[in-house]
């Protein structure tokens, strides 16, 4: 059983992101960078089912060479090899790109199941799967809570609005899994010791051959402006003295609720 | 004028919600076109006329319904060489994410998702989708040639009807290519809830890691028995699995517009308020001041919720004794 699991370094998400102005892009200096923790799920998904069936987890990313250390985690938890997607010319690659260069630096390998998770923390765009799915021309199992495998198939219990459907692919097959669909490992020393003599492959464009299908020749759009929001207004906070409760059914009367 | 298509999500015959809204938004782009996909596709398409569709597209394979994805992305990239849409527009949706993205990667084409608003300008298109829970607004062109594809969040646009006959409706009976290797539903599975839908219900009562453990959900389900509310929560409670997912309110979850939303022991991360800062009107009740709830709430309570509730909950009983 042959897994790869794609996975994205982003901005800690527990602080605060903003945008540059001038560039309308993400600003990364003095910000901690992370694993995806969406993506620690996927990492999960896949090495629970090596441990099961054997076979290896690859990890594959595509981002600034700093992304390095989002691969090292992934190993780090117990995958066996990454792969590092990276190149100036890919900065700032919209979905469709990030796709095209994963597809192409996959070529010619042989994978049972890629997971990914099922949209990024920070971008929240949720396209890149079904994406390398169509380029691949595989089926894609997405929004998985539960994830099986056995006889030459996946399956999974995909999320719905009012509860989950039980769908079926052939493998290989592309997955995407949810928050709910694990605990993920923390890594444990012995991992991260292990992590940093795993052979992690590093490809640039010139080597996946990607003549301008992907990175900035090919970008499908382009972000023209980014103005603030109009903000709510914050109401007014009280501390809870006792009267906590009377106030909020004040104002649930007012509010004509009750 | 502009070509807008809608990929008309439909259940049994009647579109989904978001897809009114779509069409609501298509009609003041240009001349919309609906696709009505699966078993009770033609019984959608008075509904679909009657929002914005002036024509409809048809096919009722049960694959549609049965296959994810790919049978739609086939008949839609067909439709899309023969007509050359300008703009095709999908809901947020598990289906419309998938079909847009697929169909993206097929004609190498803009997929801009989480939009709330698509405005023409210059000929061409802009897009808003907000981005860093909803603080700020990005505005987003399309590059690539026709058609731009759009994901469209839930709620973002009003869904009003129109007068206007009959939309034109044509049947579409080609053979669904099912030779290469798809994904299949086998069943589908409900997780009842009781009383009004989160997506209905004019008050919601919902709940985060505040509330300390799952058990102290009873309190909720109380409190919102008494209003005639319906219970959400926070992601962080669903991965947690204290509720199912289709509890989840927020960008992963649903979105959700009621008159009154009560957030209990939520601290208001991005995650979450993108999915429920449209309420009329915020209650927050928690322990910690420095939570980021307490900056979108109307009225915010710092205070201890197995404290607060309960007294809550007798209050509004005894008022209600009145």
């Amino acid at each position: 059983m042959n897994v790869l699991v794609c996975v994205k370094q982003i901005p800690d998400p527990n602080a605060p992101g903003r945008l540059d102005p001038q560039t309308k892009r993400l600003v990364r200096e003095g910000v901690d960078l992370v694993l995806d923790p969406g993506d620690e799920h996927a990492v999960e998904a896949g090495l629970q089912l090596v441990e099961k069936e054997g076979g290896e987890v690859a990890v594959i990313s595509m981002g600034p060479p700093k992304a390095l250390e989002a691969i090292r985690r992934a190993l780090a938890m117990g995958a066996q090899r990454g792969l590092l997607v990276t190149d100036p010319e890919l900065e700032n690659s919209d979905a469709l790109s990030t796709a095209r260069a994963i597809a192409a630096a996959i070529k010619g390998q042989q994978f049972d199941l890629i997971i990914c998770g099922t949209e990024s923390t920070d971008g929240s765009t949720g396209a890149m799967p079904a994406q390398l799915a169509e380029l691949l021309g595989l089926p894609l199992l997405s929004f998985a809570k539960k994830l099986e495998v056995s006889d030459g198939k996946a399956v999974i219990d995909r999320q719905t609005d009012e509860g989950y459907d039980v769908v079926e692919a052939p493998l290989p097959a592309v997955v995407t899994v949810t928050g709910g669909i694990n605990e993920a490992r923390y890594p444990a020393l012995r991992g991260i010791m292990q992590a940093k003599n795993k052979e992690v492959k590093q490809l640039g464009l010139a080597e996946i051959k990607l003549n301008g299908q992907a990175g900035k020749a090919a970008l499908t759009q382009e972000v023209v402006d980014v103005a603030p929001a109009e903000a709510r207004k914050a109401g007014e906070v009280i501390e809870d003295k006792g009267e906590g409760a009377r106030r909020i059914a004040d104002y649930l009367t007012q509010l004509k609720v009750i | 004028m502009a070509g807008v298509w809608v990929f008309a999500e439909t259940v049994d015959g009647t579109p989904q919600p978001i897809v009114l809204e779509l069409l609501t938004k298509a009609r003041s782009l240009g001349d919309t076109t609906a696709i009505s996909l699966g078993p009770g596709a033609k019984k959608a398409a008075a509904a679909l006329g009657s929002y914005g569709a002036k024509k409809v597209y048809v096919h009722e394979d049960p694959a549609f319904r049965d296959v994810l994805a790919t049978p739609a992305v086939d008949l839609l990239a067909r439709l899309i060489e023969k007509d050359n849409p300008d703009i095709v527009l999908f809901g947020m949706t598990y289906d419309g994410r998938d079909v847009a993205s697929r169909l993206s990667a097929r004609l190498g084409t803009a997929l801009i998702a989480n939009a709330t608003d698509v405005s023409t300008s210059d000929g061409g298109f802009k897009v808003i989708n907000p981005v860093f829970g909803g603080s700020l607004l990005v505005t987003t062109v399309p590059k690539a040639a026709p058609p731009t594809l759009v994901l469209i969040r839930a709620k973002a646009i009003t869904a009003e009807p129109r007068d206007a006959g009959p939309p034109q409706v044509e049947i579409l009976t080609d053979p669904v290519d099912l030779s290469k290797p798809v994904a299949r539903v086998l069943r589908r599975e409900k997780e009842k809830a009781s009383g009004p839908r989160l997506e209905d219900a004019p008050i919601i009562v919902s709940g985060g890691r505040g509330l300390g453990a799952p058990e102290n959900f009873k309190m909720l389900d109380e409190l919102a028995s008494e209003l005639g509310a319906a219970v959400g929560a926070s992601r962080a409670v669903v991965d947690a699995g204290w509720k199912p997912y289709s509890f989840q309110i927020g960008q992963t979850g649903k979105t959700v517009k009621p008159s009154v939303y009560i957030a209990v022991g939520i601290s208001g991360a991005m995650q979450h308020t993108v999915g429920m800062k449209g309420a009329k009107a915020i209650i927050a009740i928690n322990k910690d001041p420095e939570a980021p709830i307490f900056k979108l709430a109307d009225l915010g309570v710092i205070g201890d919720v197995h404290k607060v509730v309960p007294q809550l909950i007798e209050e509004i009983r005894s008022r209600k004794g009145k």
